[in-house]
């Protein structure tokens, strides 16, 4: 078929984006339009003792000035964490309270205090300059060592010691045993650095409050809209669900950061009944630095023994995680069953341990970003892998062969049930693609230029498709994490998909399209996608966590199956045959080895003018389906990276980049590699150019594109990717598995290991800048 | 305040703004132009690109009452009618684009990239692509293929 699964269709989307037709957020512009500006704090812990707005109040223009004290007197609730992790002495996580506007304390630099609305967003912006805020500095704790530092400033008053939850996973004494019985130790101290998601769009909101109706109208730029409507209406008490609509129309990349809701969001729904006008904020690059969630910001110890055949016998984790100054949406979630679970990696391990303590500090705060907790614990886990081989003289190939998990289901000692895979297989695809046989020579070639030329490998896994809702919530999640979708055949025939899932930039109105295509045997242009906007897609949990395929597109197929049978049943009834013989094939629908049929379109028409539809059926053709998955999927994958390395200044070039993974099913090939190409560089940048730096005084010393490196075209090579489709996931329709993360995740390790190779130490920490590769070459002299 | 009069893509345009008007604004806010996208405030992500006189240029820090006479092309002038310019066509048919935040800038700067080479009869290589390419930022794509895109123009153009 075509267009059906499996063919790199080009994207339906692309016109409106390539003509600048595109519709985000910041191009909408209402008759009413104010703008809001943020007063926020230039101190990253301080008490506010007073505000004071007359100079900007005096301003022509200025429309309004609110705070906090306001805020929480109309009855906005907290931002709230939706998951709650319970530490091993049984105790509740203990969460602090965060006000949308500070009221008594501000605890990051860039905390929200106040806010200006006026005519123009210029005008606001020099408005907020004129709100005088008198704050009493207070000490800072701006990293994970000094918010545990004895006599460390308290943060919130409830967390003592600023400590969130002390959390475990898997038998403590089963893996001491493991590791006690090993005949060799590898222990590793490793940092997983902080970053800036930064999605190309920053962050904005139109928010208009129809005072007539008592209704708003939110334009945000949310990965999912429904979750925004749900925690705006249930936790904030902005207003009550039907009373709310939330649009999140073009979004330009979220990569995680965009899945929160966060104080200016809320503010601005406020505000705009407020001053009954339609508020609108975008964020400024320098805003969004300081107030998108971060991610990341791990400092772990662990340690991996094995036996003399190079078999694991047991790992054992102990990491601590940086929450920020306040618990955003999924932020307790990151470091705990996002992370640990992925510690058994490719290997069959029988004893993990993994421990991990977090903290409050003066920074904002850290949630998701592209992969959360997988990055951290596939680094971990590949770096052992790598560094243990070295230390023990084998080939780092082999010693993950020894250990690959074989057969599945395959349960491991932290919660995962692998659903299939085949890791020999695409390390090997891995290995023949990379020309391995070949490297020595390229090695000795590249001695001769000076060069240091060295390959790392990555064999990582995932857990996608978040999530089983029951497993979910037995772990502390607050939601549920179902998708649903609803299948419109127009009475011409055409069909309107209309799912919770969201798409910034993964293509689903061309996936999406394709796998309706596939299944009734019509061209791609007679499907519509239709999400983002809550008055129109009956709910949703959006787009993350590499999910809109295994949940997203299986609730589509659970629908699609309620539309076939109905089609059948008409068309046995229009065509006096039995079901049973009906097939749906072409854009007809036949009556099996006759020469008898319907066009896709009359049975469409046949539905709607219900002029003969079987006694007991309802006219229409429309169904709609909820689908909860009953395991989490696990992509998998194998990279392979190639580096040289000038030892004269530790410049580093990634000469080669290989990808072979397990993907289950894919529905376009060209989108899956654009979301690997996409994710192996944004790996590549925490590897070797990002890092957010605060100073001790909690200042964020890189708050813009001039200071914090983002990968460009230059810093990138062209990638080698191979799929593997043998082994599709036994737990959806499609057997998909999800492929928006891997590159985030699998990267990382890859180019370090290489790095670690080149230059023969493993004692270099992410990001590996020129001056830390050579930094690291001259401590190894 | 000041008035001012230019092209934009084929049309007069004139308007009186602040002084400090960058042309970013002007396009999108005075002229409902929003292809123009401001994805930073110091110059470095490229998304604003435009042509002024037949030159890539970043709106975003360029004022609009410099540019009195001016001839400006944006996003939304490139096409020739129905007909997509070729650059617009390869980013498409490659998959040189995901969220589309960028594109604008991306592809505005690609033409005139392909331009000034072919003008100058130099060969546009992965490296001097990569290169170019310097000030405009993507998160998504990870440039692959976006340079694919630009080759495939390059060759049509």
């Amino acid at each position: 078929m075509k267009d059906g699964i499996g063919a790199p269709v080009k994207r339906k989307e692309d016109k409106r984006f390539t003509t600048g037709k595109g519709k985000y957020t910041d191009d909408i512009r209402n008759d009413n339009q104010a703008y809001a500006a943020f007063v926020r704090s230039p101190y990253a812990h301080a008490r506010v003792k007073g505000i004071d707005t007359s100079a900007a109040l005096a301003m022509e223009g200025v429309i309004d000035v609110l705070n906090g004290q306001q805020l929480t007197g109309d009855g906005i609730g907290n931002i709230i964490c939706g998951w709650a992790i319970t530490s091993k002495d049984g105790s509740p996580m203990n969460m602090g309270a965060w006000s949308a506007l500070a009221t008594e304390k501000v605890r990051y630099v860039g905390d929200a205090v106040a806010v200006v609305i006026a005519e123009s967003q210029a005008l606001a912006r020099i408005a907020a300059e004129a709100v005088e805020v008198d704050y009493e500095e207070l000490p800072v704790a701006a990293n994970i060592t000094a918010a545990m530092a004895d006599g460390a400033p308290q943060i919130h008053d409830n967390a003592p010691g600023n400590q969130i939850y002390d959390w475990e996973l898997g038998d403590e004494a089963a893996t001491d045993a493991g590791l006690a019985e090993a005949a060799h130790v590898t222990t590793l101290n490793i940092t997983n650095n902080r970053l800036s998601p930064n999605p190309m769009e920053p962050r904005s909101a139109v928010a208009t409050y129809d005072d007539a109706e008592d209704h708003y109208t939110l334009y945000t730029t949310s990965q999912n809209p429904h979750v925004a409507r749900l925690v705006l209406s249930a936790f904030y008490n902005v207003a009550p669900e039907h009373k709310l609509r939330v649009i999140a129309p073009d979004v330009g990349g979220g990569f995680g950061a965009k899945i929160y809701i966060y104080p200016e969001e809320i503010t601005c729904l406020w505000a705009s009944m407020k001053t009954n006008r339609s508020i609108k904020w975008t964020s400024d690059r320098s805003e969004a630095f300081l107030t998108d969630a971060h991610g990341r910001d791990h400092i772990t110890t662990a340690k991996m023994g094995f036996d003399k055949d190079g078999k694991i016998t047991g790992f054992k984790i102990d990491t601590l995680a940086n929450i920020g100054a306040y618990m955003s949406l999924f932020s307790s979630s990151v470091p705990t069953y996002l992370y640990a679970p992925l510690m058994s990696g490719q290997y069959n391990i029988q004893n993990i341990h993994c421990n991990v303590r977090t903290y409050y500090t003066n920074t904002v705060p850290v949630d998701a970003y592209r992969g959360a907790g997988r990055p951290e614990a596939t680094y971990l886990v590949e770096r052992m892998m790598e560094t243990a081989a070295r230390e023990m003289g084998m080939d780092p190939a082999e010693l993950r062969r020894r250990n690959f998990v074989q057969e599945f289901p395959h349960q491991t000692p932290v919660l995962m049930q692998y659903d299939s895979g085949d890791f020999p297989k695409i390390l090997q695809m891995a290995q023949d693609a990379a020309d391995i046989a070949g490297f020595e020579a390229r090695k000795a070639e590249a001695a001769k230029r000076g060069k240091l030329r060295g390959l790392g490998y990555s064999t990582f896994i995932e857990a996608c498709g978040l999530a089983p809702s029951k497993a979910a919530g037995s772990l502390g999640a607050g939601v549920g994490l179902w998708e649903s979708a609803e299948v419109r055949v127009n009475p011409v025939g055409s069909i309107e998909i209309l799912t919770g899932s969201h798409s910034h930039g993964q293509g689903h109105e061309t996936t999406f399209a394709q796998i309706v295509a596939d299944r009734f045997g019509l061209p791609v242009e007679n499907v519509s996608i239709v999400h983002g906007d809550t008055d129109k897609v009956q709910f949703g949990m959006g787009t993350y966590g590499s999910r809109s395929g295994p949940v997203g597109m299986s609730a589509v197929v659970k629908a699609m199956d309620k539309v076939e049978a109905k089609v059948k049943k008409i068309a046995a009834h229009t065509l006096e045959a039995s079901e049973d013989d009906i097939v749906i094939e072409g854009g007809e629908v036949k009556v099996s080895g006759t020469d008898k049929s319907m066009a896709w379109h009359e049975v469409g028409l046949a539905a709607y003018v219900a002029h003969n539809l079987p006694d007991d059926m309802e006219p229409g053709l429309k169904e709609t389906a909820f689908f909860d998955p009953v395991n989490f999927s696990f992509p998998s994958g194998a990279f392979i990276c190639e580096v040289e390395v000038d030892p004269d200044t530790g410049q580093t070039e990634i000469v080669n980049f290989t990808s072979a993974d397990d993907f289950g099913t894919i529905i376009n090939p060209m989108i899956v590699e654009g979301q690997v190409h996409g994710g192996v560089t944004q790996g590549i940048g925490q590897a070797m150019l990002e890092q957010v730096v605060y100073d001790e005084d909690g200042q964020l010393l890189n708050g813009s594109y001039m200071d914090y490196a983002m990968p460009r075209a230059a810093d990138v090579p062209s990638y080698s990717i191979s799929h593997h489709e043998d082994s599709p996931s036994p737990n959806n329709p499609l057997g998909v598995k999800g492929c928006g993360e891997a590159g985030a995740i699998g990267a990382p390790p890859a180019v370090i290991n290489a790095i670690t190779d080149a230059i023969g130490t493993n004692d270099l920490a992410m990001p590996a800048t020129p001056q830390a590769v050579w930094n690291a070459i001259q401590a190894a002299k | 305040m000041t008035n001012i009069k230019m092209t934009v893509n084929g049309k007069s345009v004139s308007g009186e703004v602040p002084d400090e008007t960058l042309l970013s604004e002007f396009l999108r806010e005075n002229l409902r132009l929003t292809g123009t996208h401001v994805g930073c405030d110091t110059s470095q992500c490229g998304a604003c690109v435009v042509h002024v006189n037949g030159k890539a240029l970043k709106a975003c820090t360029t004022l609009a009452a410099s540019l009195e006479g001016a001839e400006v092309t944006t996003i939304e002038g490139l096409a020739n009618g129905g007909e997509l310019h070729p650059m617009q066509q390869a980013f498409n048919d490659n998959h040189g684009l995901q969220c589309g935040f960028c594109t604008p800038g991306m592809i505005m700067t690609s033409v005139d990239m392909v331009n000034r080479y072919k003008a100058e009869g130099k060969e546009l290589t992965e490296e001097a692509i990569r290169d170019e390419l310097e000030g405009n930022i993507c998160r998504c794509t990870g440039y692959h293929n976006i340079v694919k895109s630009v080759e495939d123009a390059a060759a049509k153009m």
